[in-house]
């Protein structure tokens, strides 16, 4: 019978991404209620002296395999690798993140795993010994309750909603054969273009400042730039700013750009159309700042101020300065 | 070359969306439907391929009789003929059987790249195209900004968490297309008329040789969460309501 809660960790040339102390995390809240263990995998290249360090958020095993054929990430080979060993060992749950790695690995996994997934998910839990996965759906419309019936039930975890909690055990470390034939490998990473900003991607930011049609143009977004700095926080848009051309693609933030989950989102200038709010509504708490008291936004908004923007921003900035100074 | 598009109809990203009274679904009354945003991306992707290439584009869409519609606007944009896999066992089922019915499909007709959306913006689950790909035994490249076609592969753009990675994959392929990777072309009044006389075929689950057997449901479709009221911060001054801001998101929020 299958059986113990497992993760997929994810790192990039031998440095964790926090999603998987996230994982760890909520999977041994889980295993705790099943009283079940905690099993994660950790695959790359030269990795094996960080595998300990999933034992600090609660793992009871790392099954690690280490070959160069693993960094960069690529869905061939690590689909693969995760696919025999879970066929072998039988987990019961299978989490990994929502993250650019996490949703490209784990939709193969459901094909070779013959199972269901539930994506994206801000909320699990265990009733009658399943798993019921939470998630927004209709780009956060509505959510639905997702219970897998095949093994293992798999589900993705939206960055930064599940705490990393440390809970520290010491993880065996189990050495695994990937058993990987480099013929099959179909697609190969030729390069990998950083970007050189030295910003968090909006998807794991904890702190965003977002601008919409409100900015007014391009160049107002030198006091949203002014803000984030002394933040420590990235710069978003709405898809009117986007569109206009005032901010590129990657910053969109709203149902057909990123889904964001920030501990605070400040939202500047932007009206709060359905989509929008459908792309930043699971953020922890929402500061709207906007002339018009009847924008959607408002309703959203843990914190509002109806004022002109371009006034209280760098009023903002300065009180955020000397709080932080 | 040959290519194909899925594409998948849902409600429009304006539509509200209202949860049913008992949690068994959405009301779908009233809502207006259109082809998801992503499949539009690789529906235009793959007729700039045609362009530059020749061939064939094929979309294959699952869903019940509306679904049509959508498979006719995709023609109309300028795609060659359709398949309608139209079964009632496979309304709102999962990407495991929705990608099985694709790929039996899709099996029989020629394909040297098959697109698809990053996720249809109904379920948001994003899986279809991977598990397709799976099916197929072909690789996979996902969340697609930039494609260009080298010979017998294809190289890609694909962002990911602070970076972009520039991936080669053989053909055939899975590509799921992700905003950015061209703007949609709007079908014009003669391809409309056009599209009305283009072949589409329609089979059942049966006909296509898949038996639907569920891996995961929907449970319960739930309103979403409600936030508790939020606090308007009055003042006489900018200056005045941002100190107050930024006392609130200090002590009270503490997230600055």
């Amino acid at each position: 019978m299958a059986k113990g809660v497992w993760i997929v960790a994810e790192q990039r040339y031998g440095a964790y991404r926090k999603i998987s102390f996230e994982l760890v995390s909520a999977a041994r809240k889980l295993a705790d209620q099943l009283g079940e263990e905690v099993g994660a995998i950790l695959l790359g290249s030269g990795i094996e002296g960080i595998a300990g360090e999933l034992g600090k958020y609660g793992a009871d095993k790392v099954y690690v395999a280490d070959n160069a054929l693993f960094e960069p990430y690529t869905t061939d080979a690590h689909a693969a690798a995760i696919a025999k060993l879970v066929k072998e060992q039988d987990p019961s749950i299978l989490l990994l993140g929502a993250s650019a790695q996490g949703k490209d690995l784990s939709s193969r996994l459901v094909g070779k795993l013959a199972t269901g997934m539930a994506t994206d998910c801000v909320d699990l839990k265990i009733a009658d010994g399943k798993l019921i996965s939470i998630r927004p759906m209709y780009a956060g419309k509505c959510n639905g309750e997702i219970v897998v019936s095949a093994f293992p039930q798999m589900a993705s975890l939206r960055p930064n909603v599940f705490p990393a909690v440390e809970n520290p055990k010491t993880a065996e470390i189990v050495k695994f054969d990937p058993g990987l034939d480099p013929g099959q490998l179909k697609t190969k990473v030729l390069e990998v273009q950083k970007d050189t900003s030295g910003k968090v991607d909006l998807t794991e930011a904890n702190v965003i400042v977002s601008g919409g049609r409100g900015m007014k143009g391009p160049e107002g977004y030198g006091i949203l730039e002014e803000l984030a700095d002394a933040l420590g926080a990235t710069v978003g848009a709405s898809r009117a700013a986007v569109d206009a051309g005032w901010r590129p693609q990657k910053d969109q933030v709203g149902q057909t750009g990123k889904v964001v989950s920030p501990n605070l989102y400040i939202a500047c200038g932007i009206s709060g159309a359905i989509q929008h709010l459908a792309g930043m509504g699971s953020s922890k708490y929402i500061v709207a700042i906007n002339k018009d008291p009847d924008a959607p936004i408002f309703a959203r908004a843990d914190y509002g101020i109806v004022d002109d923007l371009f006034k209280v921003v760098p009023e903002l900035t300065k009180e955020v300065k000397k709080l932080l100074a | 070359m040959n290519i194909v598009a899925c594409v998948k109809q849902v409600p429009d990203t304006e539509a509200a969306i209202k949860v049913k009274p008992d949690g068994s679904g959405i009301d779908e009354a009233g809502i207006k439907w259109v082809m998801n945003p992503y499949d539009e991306f690789g529906v235009e992707e793959a007729l700039k391929l045609k362009e530059k290439f020749g061939g064939d584009v094929t979309i294959v869409s699952v869903g019940p009789a509306r679904a049509l519609e959508t498979i006719r606007t995709a023609l109309a944009m300028g795609a060659d003929k359709g398949i309608h896999i139209n079964d009632p066992a496979l309304e709102g089922a999962d990407a495991y059987n929705i990608a099985a019915a694709l790929a039996a499909a899709i099996k029989g007709i020629p394909h040297d790249i098959i697109f698809c959306g990053q996720r249809a913006i109904d379920d948001d689950a994003g899986q279809v195209g991977s598990v397709l790909a799976e099916f197929l035994g072909i690789p996979q490249v996902t969340f697609v900004t930039k494609l260009d076609v080298e010979g017998a592969s294809i190289k890609v753009i694909r962002p990911i968490e602070g970076a972009q990675l520039l991936i080669e994959s053989s053909l055939p392929c899975v590509v799921t297309a992700q905003k950015g990777l061209n703007e949609p072309r709007y079908a014009s009044l003669p391809g409309i008329m056009k599209a009305k006389k283009k072949p589409v075929d329609v089979k059942n689950a049966a006909e296509l040789g898949v038996t639907v057997a569920p891996k995961a449901k929907i449970a319960k479709t739930l309103p979403p969460p409600a936030r508790p009221p939020g606090k308007i911060i009055c003042g006489e001054e900018p200056a005045e309501k941002a100190r107050e801001l930024a006392k609130l998101l200090r002590e009270e929020a503490k997230v600055i």
